[in-house]
């Protein structure tokens, strides 16, 4: 894989996507099809969740099937938070945040000594075993999870109404798309890129590489659980199925689909998964047989991902 | 009488059924041009992974400047000064040249931290004027913007050492530079670590003995992960033993 450069046409084909999005609710509900603004507050959820991964495997080169594990215990974060009484999201949201990069800190500082398929297995164990830890765990609801008791404030506003949750949903999904490419171009992308490349190589020129792949995976973790929280605000529950290894596996194929090292990749590859879900099982209730065709064209026909048909990743 | 530079003792290293590297006593003196020769599989290869930190061994110990590295991993060796070049071309194959010595330059501690995220790379001018200075030093002035991959294969060679001079060496690691390079490309290679020796101690591992004879202040013989002599070019020449195990059909 090559090294991340943005395509030059890049930032105006985003701002035309993101003026779009702010115009959505309006739109939609001018149409009365209010119930699609939840529709786009999940895909924007699931793409700031696939983008989470993006940085990890996607920049880190590290595959990891327990990447729901995070995704979950953000969303967890968020419903203990909102039922302690913190429920403003400027508090909430990093805490969610800080706990989902900590579970991830403490999963990668045992699991980046491992590689190849020992890594994938042992990332998936961890999150399994999160997974029974919060189906067992009775105070938080065991297997039927932890309801909110409401949605979080945003600066004193209540996020009651869709439409608000989607904006701070696009918010987030922005401000984290840019950090990402802003990182990717920094030191910090630089050297994690590398290291993706030939881990050998950057310890033969004086890189403490397990520091950076853990800061990668911990940041991923991060991010994660700030689209987990979201997530449990949107549909009132932080559920165990969250972190189960299918979630995972559900971003890895968003991801692949959508293009893995792209910094879009995330982000087209929810909006194709999500939206091909929604419009196929409005016809058929064997929907999963449109999803497999789509992802055999995927590899026939992109097996960059679909944001690879837009440009090229470098010069 | 000051102490090495490298100071390599008793080292140990068995792989499966073979005995790669039998108790050895090895030191590099600073400023010295040291080549590592042996026949192919003598373990000379092993030997550097050793030195460099990629390996363990199974006993012995290796001291550098002065401190016991033996147990330090390969990122705390370069930053103590050593730094290495492959046998076999280890470059980032998709980055220009310019871009793989900055990432060398980048690496090192005085260079600042490398946990940053926002300022684009590109805007640290500093680098890359840096990096310039070393890919001049090695020929690859007029190469400077070409991607890794298509340099020919003796510039890359040249680029690998570049970035090993970019993390300011007080120990050069080769393995087998001129590796694979043609007579034009290898005479401007010994040029090169000619000028090199002047300002940094050398551990060559070379099988052209031409180069060999030329660059080395004193020369050390690996044979079936032993050392058979180590002395001037002029001893080893005249000795016997190394003449029988390895040099009869090179002289
Ligand atoms: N990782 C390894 N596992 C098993 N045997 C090895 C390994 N690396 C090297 N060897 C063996 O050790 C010996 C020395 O190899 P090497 O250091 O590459 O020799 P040289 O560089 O002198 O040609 C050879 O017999 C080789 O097969
Ligand atoms: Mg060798």
């Amino acid at each position: 894989m090559a090294f991340y450069r943005p395509a030059p046409y890049q930032k105006p084909l985003a701002g035309i996507l993101l003026l779009a999005l702010l115009a959505l609710p309006t739109v939609l509900t001018a149409f009365g099809q209010e119930f699609y603004i939840g529709f786009a507050t999940r895909v924007l959820i699931f793409a700031l969740a696939a983008s989470s991964l993006n940085l990890v495997l996607g920049f880190g080169g590290m595959f990891s099937l327990g990447h729901a594990a995070f995704f979950g215990a953000g969303a967890y974060a968020a419903a203990i938070c909102l039922n302690s009484g913190i429920s403003e999201a400027l508090f909430a949201l990093p805490l969610s945040m800080l706990a989902a990069g900590l579970f991830a800190l403490m999963v990668g500082a045992v699991s980046l000594r491992t590689r190849g398929v020992y890594f994938i297995m042992i990332t998936l164990a961890f999150a399994q075993m999160a997974y029974y830890l919060f189906v067992s765990a009775r105070s938080w609801g065991g297997d039927d999870g932890l309801p909110l008791p409401a949605r979080m404030t945003l600066g004193g506003l209540p996020l009651a109404g869709d439409a608000a949750l989607f904006y701070t949903a696009l918010g987030c999904l922005g401000l984290v798309i840019v950090l990402l490419g802003r990182l990717a171009e920094a030191r910090f992308g630089r050297v994690i890129q590398a290291i993706r490349e030939n881990e050998t190589r950057m310890e033969a020129l004086g890189y403490p590489v397990f520091r950076y792949r853990l800061l990668c995976f911990a940041l991923g973790g991060a991010l994660a659980g700030l689209a987990g929280a979201l997530l449990a605000n949107l549909s009132g529950l932080a559920s165990p199925n969250l972190l189960q290894w299918t979630q995972s596996g559900t971003l890895l194929v968003m991801l692949i689909i959508g293009g893995v090292g792209y910094l879009y990749g995330g982000v087209v590859g929810a909006v194709v998964l999500l939206g091909l879900e929604e419009v196929l099982a409005g016809f058929t209730l064997h929907w999963h047989i449109g999803l497999g065709l789509l992802l055999l064209g995927v590899v026939l026909f992109a097996p960059k991902g679909v944001a690879a048909l837009f440009g090229k990743r470098h010069d | 009488m000051t102490e090495p530079l490298l100071d390599v003792r008793q080292l140990s290293r068995r792989f499966a059924a073979v005995d790669a590297l039998k108790t050895l006593n090895f030191s590099v003196e600073a400023g010295e041009v040291h080549a590592l020769i042996g026949p192919n599989g003598a373990g000379k290869t092993t030997f550097i992974h050793h030195v460099s930190g990629a390996l363990q061994p199974d006993s012995g110990s290796i001291h550098f400047a002065g401190r016991d590295v033996t147990r330090r991993s390969m990122h705390q060796r370069v930053a103590a000064g050593m730094a290495r070049s492959y046998q076999i071309t280890n470059v980032f194959r998709g980055l220009s040249a310019l871009d793989n010595v900055a990432l060398a330059v980048q690496g090192r501690a005085d260079s600042g931290s490398s946990f940053r995220f926002w300022r684009p790379v590109r805007c640290e001018t500093a680098l890359f004027d840096e990096a310039r200075g070393y890919l001049a030093q090695v020929g690859l002035a007029d190469q400077v913007e070409t991607v890794a991959g298509n340099l020919s294969h003796g510039e890359q060679r040249a680029l690998e050492l570049a970035m090993a001079l970019a993390t300011r060496p007080k120990l050069l690691l080769l393995d087998e530079p001129m590796a694979g390079t043609g007579p034009e490309e290898s005479a401007r290679m010994v040029e090169l670590i000619e000028q090199l020796a002047r300002h940094v101690t050398i551990l060559l591992v070379e099988h052209d003995m031409a180069a060999v004879f030329r660059l080395a202040d004193r020369i050390s013989v690996l044979v079936n992960g032993q050392l058979i002599c180590t002395g001037t070019p002029e001893a080893v020449r005249q000795n016997a033993d190394v003449r029988r195990a390895y040099l009869g059909d090179h002289l």
